[in-house]
């Protein structure tokens, strides 16, 4: 049976009650009648044998490259760069997407007699992964085969040795990449494309890039004419990328991109109710929600935050195309659209959101305040194309308990932002003139950026300016059921409960208003026409 | 209990499939059938069923000679009054027809939900019976148990009686045995209503009779429809019969005149004055009354000799029965 698209309920008495995502629970919610909610397509199929599908992948090209194995040779120096331990969400079962696609390329590179060969993990500004992650990410052959020998690299933002100018773009932005790979005959770049902003020239240009280069798009103005970024034609993000993408490939870096989708089977089957409509749910799914919910309720939070990231989520690859960048981002960009696209006819008043216990920047970590809000702001705010889901001067009511907590080794800059930066504004832009750059080059950071486990200086403000676009557009931000000093730390307004939140946001928009709830998982884009 | 304990509700905007029924009628029942399941079932009905029914309802079973020399298939009908029918039939039934017996159990009471399903499935050999309208299904199913050498009881009536007089029979029996040539035994329950009566909740043990009357043997080409009045009628006798004048309830049935299961066509009130009239006359468990034989006993239906109608006790059994006096 082929998969059901996505749909938009019109809730009526007969409704049953909404699920909710609550950072590591649930909660379900009874929407008013007359509310809209956004259910997601069902999970796609997967490629029934994804390795031939790769192969037929690299020996068939889009655009104007060769296939792969004619464009290896022996003597070359090849740099596979990959996507890092921030895709994809949930870290999926193994083997990972990436392993099988380098797995392949390494046969071709072998058959080819390529010695020179070294593996990036295309960081950016993010965290180092452990040893266990590129395990995981690239199984055990390859990392052994690679890592041992130094062979296998993480992009160092911060090392000046290690990244090399390659001139400004027309509109005059620094593009400064990893220095192997802009050295190497070819890169051959290795993406999961979970969402619409993922891959393309962003992939590069973003992944392998310096703080120098990258903050020519993650910048306030820049996230303001994004909208959204999950809608490349209409995301400044993107211009930005794709201007430097192709200054990279006129200095000479050619580039083989290998882009991937998942479809969005995101849960195993005892989180499956999470991604049933709720009136399709089984004894079985609501035992399992009973149960789980309880048992998170009742364990301690460490405990329930280590049980909810040991989830390795059932993703199977939906689509791989390979070849020339842009080529293959149209191509991989129609299938993620196919997978997520969801038509909404009109703008709401009150867009809800339940937020999970997961982001790309905390696999493994705490959901700190400020990856809440950009959560909510800047990632699910902006599933949208043509317009944002909820009008201009509405209101956004978040589900999440917001805890004031930050994880020491990966966000150490996060901790000081808070107690810092946002105690004394919220404004974005004030924060980017006034802050950024003292957090983007303290050495202190940069260290731990370099040497430990932590996200660079700079990166709790491109959080901060994920948001900057929601923050513009919303008349108020409510979190329901979070911590209340620290959701009013981030500006927005704490309600205990979904129908306080709700005579709060009839302060804001007025009597009566329209109400359109976003419900994930699995991920969805709201068309709205 | 709300959800998501209680099932949820269906969005009234959400169409809806049809859903995939797997109870009532399209409840699988084949796993019963099994050797384990048939295994425990005897121990059932044979070590806890049989007891409980000799203790609560001290059943006094006649006419069982009737059939114990039959090879089977043989579909039993009986009349119901009571959830206590069940049981006390099965009990009564010789071991071989125990141990290889199914029972037509309504779909939308008995198989309503899969629990029930596999409760009744598994401590009766309940299979599902469409009542409420022909089903191809139960039809079929029961028709192939037969021809697989299993033995059937049903309750033609479709249900237990409300008031304590008999229902119209339905023709199902009656159709399965022309269509399987198995023959059929009508069996007539007595006093189950004074243990547990429908809508009661008071479970009151007491004595009952089982009476098995001759089995009636389709012959090839019988038709279901008269075959039906046959049987009907035979219940009715054996009704008649099981009170303590067994040789007036003959002649009554000779004469034609063996008061009918169903009661009087009257108000209910007359009705149950009626059966109450004829519960205090003597040697009579309920069903009264005077009715001419539908005709002449059809062709192609056979029957164990002794069964053959005697000349009736017409005006006794009118001066029991006030509703009769109309007719």
């Amino acid at each position: 049976m082929s998969p059901r698209p996505g749909f938009v309920l019109d809730v009526d008495r007969s409704t049953p009650p909404t699920l909710f995502w609550h950072g590591e629970g649930f909660r379900l919610e009874k929407l008013p009648e007359g509310s809209r909610v956004v259910y997601p397509p069902e999970p796609h199929t997967a490629i029934p044998d994804p390795r031939h599908a790769i192969r037929q992948a690299l020996h068939h090209p889009l655009g104007d490259a060769l296939p792969l194995p004619e464009q290896l040779r022996p003597g070359m120096r090849l740099t596979i760069a990959f996507d890092d331990v921030s895709l994809p969400l949930p870290p999926m079962r193994r083997p990972d997407v990436r392993q099988l696609v380098i797995e392949e390329v390494l046969e071709m590179a072998a058959t080819a007699g390529v010695d020179d060969v070294v593996l990036v993990a295309a960081l950016a500004l993010h965290r180092r992964m452990t040893d266990d992650e590129l395990r995981h990410a690239l199984g055990e052959r390859v990392f052994d085969a690679f890592a041992p020998h130094g062979l296998l690299l993480q992009h160092d933002a911060e090392d000046p040795t290690g990244v090399v100018h390659l001139g400004v773009t027309d509109t005059g932005e620094d593009v400064e990449i990893n220095k192997r790979a802009a050295e190497s005959d070819l890169v051959v770049y290795v993406n999961i494309n979970l969402v619409a902003m993922d891959g393309g020239h962003k992939s590069v240009a973003t992944g392998l890039a310096s703080y120098r280069s990258i903050r020519h798009h993650h910048n306030v103005a820049t996230m303001r004419a994004s909208r959204s970024f999950m809608d490349q034609h209409h995301s400044e993000l993107h211009s930005s990328n794709w201007r430097m993408g192709r200054h990279i490939a006129k200095s000479g870096v050619k580039i083989f991109q290998i882009e991937t989708t998942l479809n969005t089977d995101t849960f195993p089957n005892q989180f499956r109710f999470l991604q049933r409509r709720e009136w399709e749910w089984s004894l079985k799914d609501r035992a399992s929600y009973a149960a789980v919910s309880r048992a998170t309720a009742a364990a301690p939070e460490r405990m329930t935050r280590s049980i909810f990231h040991s989830i390795r989520s059932p993703h199977a690859m939906s689509s791989v195309q390979a070849g020339e960048v842009e080529a293959v981002h149209a191509a991989t960009t129609r299938n993620v659209y196919a997978q997520q696209l969801v038509e909404v006819d009109g703008q709401t008043d009150i867009l809800t959101l339940g937020l999970p216990y997961i982001c790309p920047y905390n696999v493994d970590s705490i959901m700190n305040p400020i990856l809440v809000a950009c959560l909510g702001l800047g990632y699910f705010f902006n599933m949208y194309r043509g317009k944002p889901l909820v009008r201009e001067g509405g209101v956004l009511i978040m589900s999440h308990p917001t805890p004031w907590s930050f994880h020491p080794v990966h966000h150490p800059s996060y901790v000081d932002f808070f107690e810092e930066v946002l105690a004394e504004t919220t404004d974005p832009v004030e924060i980017e003139a006034r802050f950024e750059k003292s957090y983007a080059t303290d050495p202190w950071y940069v260290h731990l950026y370099r040497t430990s486990y932590a996200y660079h200086g700079v990166h709790p403000f491109y959080m901060w300016y994920w948001c900057a676009h929601a923050l513009e557009h919303l008349g108020s931000v409510i979190v329901v059921g979070g911590n209340r000093s620290a959701v009013r730390r981030l500006g927005f307004k704490p309600a205990s409960t979904m129908a306080d939140a709700l005579e709060m946001a009839e302060d804001v928009v007025g009597p009566s208003p329209t109400l359109t709830h976003l419900h994930s998982p699995p991920l969805a884009m709201a068309d709205v026409r | 209990m709300k959800f998501p304990l209680a099932r949820p509700s269906w969005p009234a905007t959400v169409p809806r499939d049809p859903p995939r029924r797997s109870v009532g009628v399209d409840y699988t029942t084949d796993w019963a059938r099994r050797y384990p399941a048939r295994v425990a079932r005897v121990a059932l009905v044979d070590f806890v069923a049989r007891p409980i029914v000799t203790a609560v309802a001290t059943p006094e079973i006649a006419g069982r000679e009737r059939i114990e020399h039959l090879d089977g298939p043989l579909i039993f009908v009986a009349n119901h009054m009571s959830h206590v029918d069940t049981p006390l039939l099965l009990s009564s039934l010789p071991p071989r027809f125990r141990h290889r017996a199914v029972v037509a159990a309504a779909a939308d009471y008995f198989f309503d939900h899969t629990w029930k399903g596999a409760l009744w499935a598994f401590a009766l050999g309940a299979i599902p019976l469409e009542r409420t309208r022909p089903s191809r299904r139960s039809a079929d199913l029961a028709a192939s148990l037969i021809a697989e050498g299993w033995n059937l009881v049903i309750f033609p009536e479709g249900g237990r009686s409300p008031d304590g007089w008999g229902q119209q029979l339905r023709a199902g029996a009656a159709y399965l045995s022309a269509r399987t040539a198995a023959p059929v035994v009508p069996v007539h329950l007595g006093g189950t209503r004074a243990i547990l009566a429908k809508g009661s909740k008071r479970f009151r043990p007491g004595r009952t009779t089982v009476t098995f009357g001759a089995p009636i043997v389709p012959e090839e080409g019988s038709d279901a429809r008269r075959l039906a009045a046959h049987i009907a009628d035979r219940l009715a006798e054996l009704s008649d019969g099981s009170g303590p004048d067994w040789w007036q309830a003959r002649r009554r049935a000779a004469e034609g005149a063996t008061p009918p299961l169903t009661g009087p066509d009257l108000v209910a009130w007359r009705r149950a004055w009626a059966r109450e009239n004829g519960r205090r006359a003597p040697g009579r468990t309920g069903q009264q009354g005077v009715v001419q034989r539908r005709g002449p006993r059809p062709a192609g239906v056979g029957s164990a000799a002794g069964d053959t109608a005697a000349p009736g006790m017409r005006e006794e059994a009118r001066e029991g029965s006030p509703w009769a006096r109309r007719s």
